[in-house]
């Protein structure tokens, strides 16, 4: 709840006059009225580390109610008996591109980045999502409650990423999760170099992304300060004081500075990490979570210190030189240093599907040397954490009390390649059930395709 | 001779030429007992079984083996033995790093057809992917080259695969090869931007590798002398040529093509393959299948869907398993792959199969290895569970009934950084 409070409060006071308090583009999503429902008799992961046999989850308007056991039913409510099977919080992807990269991935459709200069921080990720996509129903199948869709990595700052809910939805308003922090998408290494350096533009090194990075903030600090002596001067009842012209890039800028908008960085290597958190300090920002982090084995300690998540995969590697040192235990030593916080992400709209299996291949690496790590602490690397990362773990991410009511049912214990999701719910509405695959929402783009008769 | 004789000829001399390679250094014996062996073969699963190698060889398969007292014995406590796993179609050996052009050889681009590239003469089997995959329990791969871009001067034919074992040892000139084609809307660039004239380019080529003396010598040409020589005799000798499609539509014409130019096929990839599964089945054509493949890409995949493996496996199409892309990182999911079209309908056994047996008969070393069975030789694997299953791990891997060291560059890296950062563990 802290990054949300804190986004409250400080619009409420300082960012008034600088970055509109009210969001032009708010989200419209309301969860539909639906009766209380009473899960009984699963194995539940609560999310916060807790597991519970033979477990109940009482969901009453829409949020957690109680998780217990021999839990009775209200009147009206839907059951769901879940006997010998597992229920879960919703999954939340901290890193997804659906929507911006969409299927069919056809060139008319390609807007996840604006590679057309080293910083397009004046651009938002949800001007260009397709809702439409049939990645997010694909996603809702794999048990995808929240994503963050991100801009493109081409970019040292790629643009303003969007939190959304995993519901059919014709506009992109219609799934905002509401409260929920925009987010900074940066980016360290080899893709801005080689985006702008391969035309012979700046940058085209690593000291280059680092002099371009500096430059942006301390044009953001000017930014803010001219503003503040703006304001200053109408306090002090200097009507005919000019207010600095508006720039949307620095808009994006001077939020994060003023801890509005979350830093989320694409880095890989152990020594960028080490400079952005550094940087960071100079210019008085925090960042969020570095994404991708194939060395974050590496620094392990060095993210603890600074409370920083690293989201990464599983097993990706050698896919570029950044990534040449991955291994597929990152997860687990991110994980196992106190104050460790390990995202498993996807990046990928085949990988969003099955991030309970992703988890589940770090678990068995950590159980080969010795480390037994049990479900109810893995689940937390696809719920708490990303919810932590995005800003949104004061509302979702663990089934607590109060919370929104996104929650899974998973056929079996979820750690496996076996593992389908049986039922999602999304503030306590049933948004996906396997036994009904007639009632699933298809996309337009799908509707009457004679080659498309099956789900997917 | 029959081109039947002569691919017979060339692959034993392939595996004698292997074994005597390794049975001279390497090859060894071992006693597995109590094991829970997959043999991916015709004896399906045994429960509590023991499997004898010697001299790299499976020598016997039964309850309570014995053995000379020499022979190592190791007692599996019941769990998973199969046969090594098959990498997929991969680049494991000539991508060491995917987006660093300088450490790939994985495409040529000369500039018009050329069949005779074949990309196993520029396998390094010293590459860390080598040692981090087998360690996975992946025994054999299909190096698969892919076609440079239109631009960057590449063609339908992507050139040569050639099957290879991860056994740190070069690729034999005569291992079993397949030849390469792309087909369907992701290379109409190399058509002139239909692939309608896919069809037309493909029979051009055809045609002037087996009647070469037809060409008057003012004709525009596809292919060199050497390529025309080459496409010939393996055209004659019915050499599989892989085929990368996924539209129904363009899969029917594929067949009817292949049924007209007398070609034996694989299809790859095949999204929408199940629409076209009875035909498949007639036409004993294999469908190579990526078993996560469920959205639609493109146009030519509007109904991919999960279920394909199971479903062609229903109407008796023989079913192998690659992921899309060849990355090196990708050949150690394809058994997670297998186990999710396990999840969606295809029976454990046949999910086992189309990452074992199928593949080392389709690419043509079925009488060798890719199943436990008498005589094959010894590329197993033992495993912490069921091996379909993410949850499980290898413990043992074997090739030729030499026991593989797991550590590689990726252990060495983990070991080294868990020592550093023990003291700040929880």
């Amino acid at each position: 709840m802290h990054a949300l409070r804190a986004v409250i409060l400080f619009c409420g006071a300082a960012c008034a006059t600088l970055s509109a308090a009210q969001d032009p583009y708010a989200s419209t999503y309301r969860a539909a009225e639906d009766p209380p429902t009473l899960v009984r008799h699963a194995t539940v992961l609560t999310g916060d580390g807790e597991r519970v046999d033979d477990g109940d989850v009482l969901i009453v308007d829409g949020k957690i109610a109680k998780i217990g056991r021999g839990l009775r039913a209200p009147s009206g409510a839907r059951e769901i008996e879940a006997k010998g099977r597992w229920v879960t919080p919703g999954i939340i992807d901290v890193h997804s591109h659906l929507g911006v990269y969409p299927s069919p991935g056809v060139q008319g459709l390609d807007d996840g980045n604006e590679a057309t200069s080293p910083s397009t921080a004046n651009v938002w990720a949800e001007h260009s999502i397709w809702p439409d996509d049939p990645g997010f129903t694909a996603a809702r199948q794999g048990g995808i409650t929240s994503l963050q869709i991100l801009p493109g990595s081409a970019n040292l700052f790629g643009g303003r990423s969007v939190t959304l809910k995993n519901v059919a939805a014709i506009t992109y308003q219609a799934m905002k999760f509401p409260g929920a922090p925009q987010g900074l998408k940066m980016a360290c290494g080899e893709n801005p170099k080689r985006v702008y350096g391969s035309t012979g533009k700046f940058p085209s090194t690593r000291m280059g992304n680092a002099a371009a990075m500096r430059a942006q903030w301390i044009e953001a600090t000017e930014y803010i300060r001219d503003w503040n002596d703006y304001d200053s001067k109408k306090k002090a009842g200097k009507d005919d004081a000019k207010p600095p012209k508006r720039d949307l890039r620095l808009d994006t800028l001077a939020a994060v500075l003023k801890g509005d908008i979350l830093v989320h960085n694409h880095c890989y290597r152990a020594e960028e990490m080490a400079f952005v958190l550094d940087m960071a300090r100079e210019f008085g920002c925090r960042v969020s979570t570095f994404h991708h982090a194939t060395e974050a084995y590496k620094v392990a300690d060095l993210l603890a210190e600074n409370n920083v998540c690293a989201a990464m995969w599983a097993d990706w590697w050698g896919f570029k030189i950044e990534s040449y040192d991955a291994i597929p235990e990152n997860i687990a030593i991110v994980d196992r240093v106190k104050n460790g916080c390990a995202i498993v992400h996807s990046d990928s709209a085949e990988g969003i599907q099955h991030l309970n299996q992703e988890a589940a291949k770090v678990m068995a690496r950590a159980k080969a040397i010795g480390w037994d790590i049990r479900p109810e602490h893995a689940i937390r690397w696809l719920t708490a954490n990303p919810a932590k990362a995005i800003g949104i773990d004061g509302l979702t991410g663990s089934l607590a009390v109060g919370k929104m009511a996104d929650v899974v049912v998973w056929n079996r214990n979820p750690f496996s390649s076996y593992a389908l999701v049986d039922q999602v719910l999304i503030d306590g509405v049933v948004v996906f059930d396997r036994s009904k695959p007639r009632d699933q929402p298809v996309s337009d783009f799908l509707l009457g395709q004679p080659a498309n008769d099956v789900r997917l | 001779m029959s081109a039947a004789k002569l691919k017979n000829i060339l692959l034993v001399s392939w595996c004698v030429l292997g074994t005597a390679v390794t049975s001279g250094s390497f090859a060894q014996s071992v006693l597995i007992r109590n094991a829970m062996v997959h043999t991916a073969g015709s004896s399906g699963t045994l429960p509590d079984t023991d499997v004898l190698v010697q001299n790299g060889r499976i020598v016997a398969i039964g309850k309570d083996l014995k053995a000379p007292d020499n022979v190592r014995r190791l007692d599996a406590r019941g769990r998973p033995l199969t046969p090594g796993l098959f990498a997929g179609l991969t680049q494991i050996g000539v991508v060491e790093i995917g987006l660093d052009a300088a450490s790939g050889d994985e495409s040529a681009g000369l500039g018009g057809m050329r069949p005779e590239f074949d990309l196993a003469l520029a396998y390094n089997p010293d590459s860390m992917n080598v040692d981090v995959t087998r360690a996975g329990g992946v025994t054999f791969g299909l190096l698969t080259p892919s076609t440079a871009s239109a631009a960057k001067g590449g063609s339908l034919i992507a050139g040569q695969a050639a099957l290879f074992r991860l056994d740190g040892s070069d690729i034999a000139l005569d291992a079993p090869r397949a030849l390469v084609v792309e087909f369907g809307g992701d290379s109409v660039s190399l058509a002139g931007g239909s692939r309608a004239a896919q069809y037309m380019l493909l029979h051009q080529a055809f045609t002037e590798a087996r009647t070469p003396a037809q060409l008057l010598s003012h004709d525009e040409r596809l292919l060199t002398p050497t390529g025309r020589q080459l496409l010939g005799s393996f055209l004659k000798n019915k050499g599989l040529i892989v085929i990368d499609v996924d539209r129904a539509a363009d899969i029917r014409g594929v067949l009817a093509f292949a049924e007209r130019e007398g070609l034996r096929i694989a299809i790859r990839h095949g999204n929408e393959a199940w629409r076209v599964a009875r035909e498949l089945a007639a036409a004993k054509v294999p469908v190579i299948v990526d078993p996560f493949e469920n959205l639609p890409g493109s146009f030519d995949e509007v109904g991919s869907t999960m279920e394909n493996a199971a479903r062609l496996a229903r109407a008796g199409v023989q079913v192998l398993f690659s992921l899309s892309s060849p990355g090196t990182d990708r050949a150690l999911v394809l058994r997670q792959a297998a186990g999710n079209a396990v999840a969606r309908g295809l029976p454990w056994e046949s999910a086992l199969r189309a990452i074992t047996r199928e593949p080392a008969e389709v690419f043509g070393v079925g009488e060798h290895f890719g199943s436990i069975e008498i005589g094959k030789r010894a590329d197993l694997v033992l495993w912490s569970a069921d091996p379909l299953d993410v949850t499980s791990l290898p413990t043992d891997v074997w090739l030729d009934g030499r026991a593989i060291d797991l550590r590689n560059r990726q252990t060495e890296l983990r070991d080294r950084y868990i020592t550093r950062l023990k003291s700040f563990f929880r």
